[in-house]
């Protein structure tokens, strides 16, 4: 299947999606005004992957900041790796980053661990 | 405005510590130039990440609130183009950063609106942060990807009560002003 890459702008983040490798990779900013529209391919994306997973899919967020429309579109692409998960074909792990002191996404990327049943990673580092 | 009223209408944004203000129409392209020269101030003021992160957070969320209310009081009410714009202002007083927003609304959902910036007025930042939890989790929300979160989420970020004032216009329209403190 295809791979899916978009290239960030100052308002969506960049996407990386790797069939082959299992790699998943969000990164930048996600303040879109209409947040549903922009998350509708990977979601596609997701669900085609589905249907034939390598053995370990590995979920790179490394968001710079997210609206709060974004925020639902997340906890929806969360909920669908779940799926993905609970199926029983591929395992799957976030890694969730943030920048030091950025205690708002640090709580943000906790927030999305207490409420999906995925591994989570928090990791701190220097710069997103 | 008088050409003779210009210099004190300059002064009057230079003493009160005004960056960036305006007013008319809310476009998706006018936040991104507004996040632009915001964002260049600060990184010139040497701000620190934390509170860069949280001035553009309340931003954003302040502004794309008021765009999609804009449209929603859009169909019945919105006749001219007056009452279509809005109005943003960030000012700075030495890293103490404020985000004012001015905009039109529906009388009849003006009980609403202040039921809500109330009850999260009456949070504190834990109280917050489960509710934000919660309806991330559990509400649904509208076709334009609106969560009902902005509000809280504002109130996260900025550490402070959300202060407005809503004056009657009309008996139909009111003006909703909204300020923010991040310091």
């Amino acid at each position: 299947m295809e791979n899916l890459v978009i290239a960030g702008s100052p308002k969506t983040p960049s996407i990386d999606f790797n069939a082959e490798s299992g790699k998943i990779v969000l990164k930048g900013r996600s303040i879109p005004e209409n947040s549903i529209e922009f998350y509708k391919p990977l979601n596609d994306w997701l669900d085609n992957y589905s249907t034939a997973p390598v053995d370990q899919t590995v979920v790179d967020v490394r968001l710079e900041y997210f609206n709060t429309s974004s925020s639902k579109c997340i906890l929806d692409f969360f909920k669908r790796l779940e799926l993905l998960k609970s199926g029983g074909s591929t395992d799957v792990i976030v890694n969730w980053y943030f920048e030091t002191d950025d205690e708002d996404m640090q709580e943000a990327g906790e927030d999305y661990e207490a409420i999906v049943n995925l591994p989570f990673t928090i990791i701190e580092v220097d710069e997103i | 405005m008088a050409i003779s009223d210009v210099y004190n209408f300059y002064r009057r944004m230079e003493d009160d510590h005004i960056i960036l203000s305006f007013k008319g129409a809310f476009t998706e392209e006018l936040l991104t130039s507004i996040l632009h020269i915001v964002e260049r101030k600060m990184e010139d003021l040497q701000i620190e990440t934390k509170k860069k992160k949280r001035v553009f957070n309340v931003l954003v969320e302040s502004f794309q609130n008021l765009y999609h209310h804009i449209e929603e009081m859009a169909p019945e009410s919105v006749t001219t183009d007056t009452d279509r714009s809005a109005m943003i202002i960030v000012k700075n007083e030495n890293g103490r950063f404020t985000i004012i927003t001015g905009n039109f609304v529906n009388s009849s959902r003006v009980a609403e609106l202040r039921q809500k910036l109330d009850s999260v007025n009456a949070l504190n930042g834990e109280a917050l942060r489960k509710l934000y939890r919660s309806k991330l989790e559990n509400d649904g929300r509208t076709l334009k990807g609106t969560a009902g979160l902005g509000l809280i989420d504002i109130a996260r970020k900025s550490k402070n009560k959300l202060d407005y004032e809503i004056i009657d216009v009309t008996d139909s329209i009111g003006f909703f002003c909204l300020s923010v403190v991040i310091d």
